[in-house]
């Protein structure tokens, strides 16, 4: 199984500036001085050396995640902006042969249905599109947003075959070559993580869910979830403080929580996700360490993996 | 959970020990609220010393805030003092230092929220 992060932004995708380039440059270059780095792989070894946020960017499209698998046809876990990406990125490599694409809905909060307007291989005839979800508004949302005057194109207008399924939450199916499982999660109108596996590998989806610490059944409920997950890939938008302070009930978690979760279900690798809008790469890389310090500092006998997601990231299971 | 009270002037110093964790959370919550209840009443601080806390979870965190925000409400305070170097990494990671005032050790602590009239 692999998994390619096409989008790892939470709520509304952010965009580096100019500025943030021009700071990241200036400080390669501070970095550079004194060495002689006349090559592209000089230079590239170089970039090694430097912290990840120095030479690269987390990126800024909201929520979008590819699952491939040898034999089984294309999986999306929503249809953020990052979609866009997915969808040229997988014409390209059919190259004219029909497609066949199965999305996971984890809700219809216009972050995570934003990419399906620019989602290419939905204009192209001979696709096929199915489109799962828990939430009875599933087919309506994805209909409003390309209506007037929201959108020049209606969804009429796509030519590929797109159909909607309902999912109950709590049940598994076989779909797409998975054995998949929502639940439902707590966020404003409802969100659902999914639980994938074949063979003997299996991945969490879980974005846009806030985790109550004071209810015990609710976290055992998640811990059996996440039960010896390869990868769990986990909203970690908030700091702890904040997520049960100023921002509780906003219906998302933290990256305290996400290794606490884990320890508890053995799960192998935290993959932190939905990054907050307002962080810079500096801020999310410092998270990220924390992130490893903290399941370092706190671990017993089973270790687990931290990775934070960023647009480009492919991890192969 | 073991939680020992010693009073100081205008402060109630409160030991917990051991883990603090989603299975021990209840039970600190159980106990440090009605104390700190009595305190904001009585217009004490509370300085809660953590130099027995091996470990604490979110859940225990948790409790935490809502201590810290019941004083609050009335102009108290709750502080840590003496953290291990671990549990103040984990203040740290999970921003809890910018919640509530940490102090190095309990005498500063006592110093900085109930000094001697």
């Amino acid at each position: 199984m692999r998994v390619h992060f096409w989008g790892t932004r939470g709520s509304i995708p952010a965009a580096l500036t100019a500025r943030d380039v021009r700071e990241k440059v200036v400080a390669a270059l501070l970095a550079a001085s004194g060495r002689t780095i006349d090559t592209p792989q000089r230079a590239h070894a170089f970039a090694d050396e430097l912290p990840f946020a120095s030479t690269r960017t987390f990126g800024g499209n909201s929520s979008c995640v590819e699952l491939r698998s040898e034999g089984a046809p294309r999986v999306l876990c929503d249809m953020g902006s990052g979609a866009r990406a997915a969808g040229l990125s997988a014409l390209r490599e059919l190259a004219g042969k029909p497609g066949e694409f199965h999305v996971f809905m984890s809700h219809l909060h216009w972050d995570h249905i934003m990419g399906f307007p620019f989602f290419a291989p939905a204009y192209v005839p001979g696709h096929t599109i199915r489109i799962y979800g828990c939430h009875q508004e599933l087919e309506h949302a994805f209909r409003l947003q390309q209506s007037p005057p929201c959108f020049p194109v209606d969804f009429s207008v796509m030519a590929a075959r797109i159909e909607f399924q309902r999912l109950e939450a709590g049940r598994p199916y076989e779909l797409a070559g998975y054995r998949v499982t929502p639940k439902l999660q707590s966020h404003g109108g409802d969100s659902y993580g999914y639980r994938f596996e074949r063979g003997d590998k299996s991945l969490i989806y879980s974005t846009d869910s806030e985790h109550k610490l004071d209810d015990m059944h609710e976290t055992q409920s998640f811990i059996d979830f996440f039960r010896d997950a390869d990868i769990v890939i986990f909203d970690a938008m908030y700091s702890l403080a904040d997520a049960i302070s100023v921002k509780e009930d906003w219906g998302h978690s933290n990256n305290v929580t996400g290794v606490e979760l884990c320890q508890m279900a053995r799960a192998k690798h935290l993959v932190l996700y939905h990054h907050e809008p307002a962080y810079d790469d500096a801020t999310i890389e410092r998270l990220w360490r924390e992130t490893q310090r903290l399941e370092q500092i706190t671990r017993e006998a089973h270790a687990v993996e931290v990775t934070a997601a960023y647009d480009g990231l492919e991890i192969t299971l | 959970m073991v939680l020992s009270e010693r009073l100081a002037d205008r402060a109630l110093i409160l030991a917990p020990a051991g883990r603090i964790d989603m299975t021990t959370s209840d039970q600190f919550r159980e106990r440090l609220l009605p104390l700190v209840d009595d305190c904001i009443k009585k217009g004490w601080a509370v300085i809660l010393d953590f130099s027995a806390v091996e470990y604490i979870s979110s859940a225990g965190l948790r409790v935490l805030m809502l201590a810290a925000k019941q004083a609050r409400t009335s102009g108290q305070t709750v502080a840590v003092a003496a953290l291990q170097p671990v549990v103040l990494e984990i203040f740290q990671i999970s921003r809890f230092d910018k919640m509530l005032p940490c102090y190095p050790g309990v005498s500063e602590a006592l110093e900085s929220l109930a000094p001697p009239a």
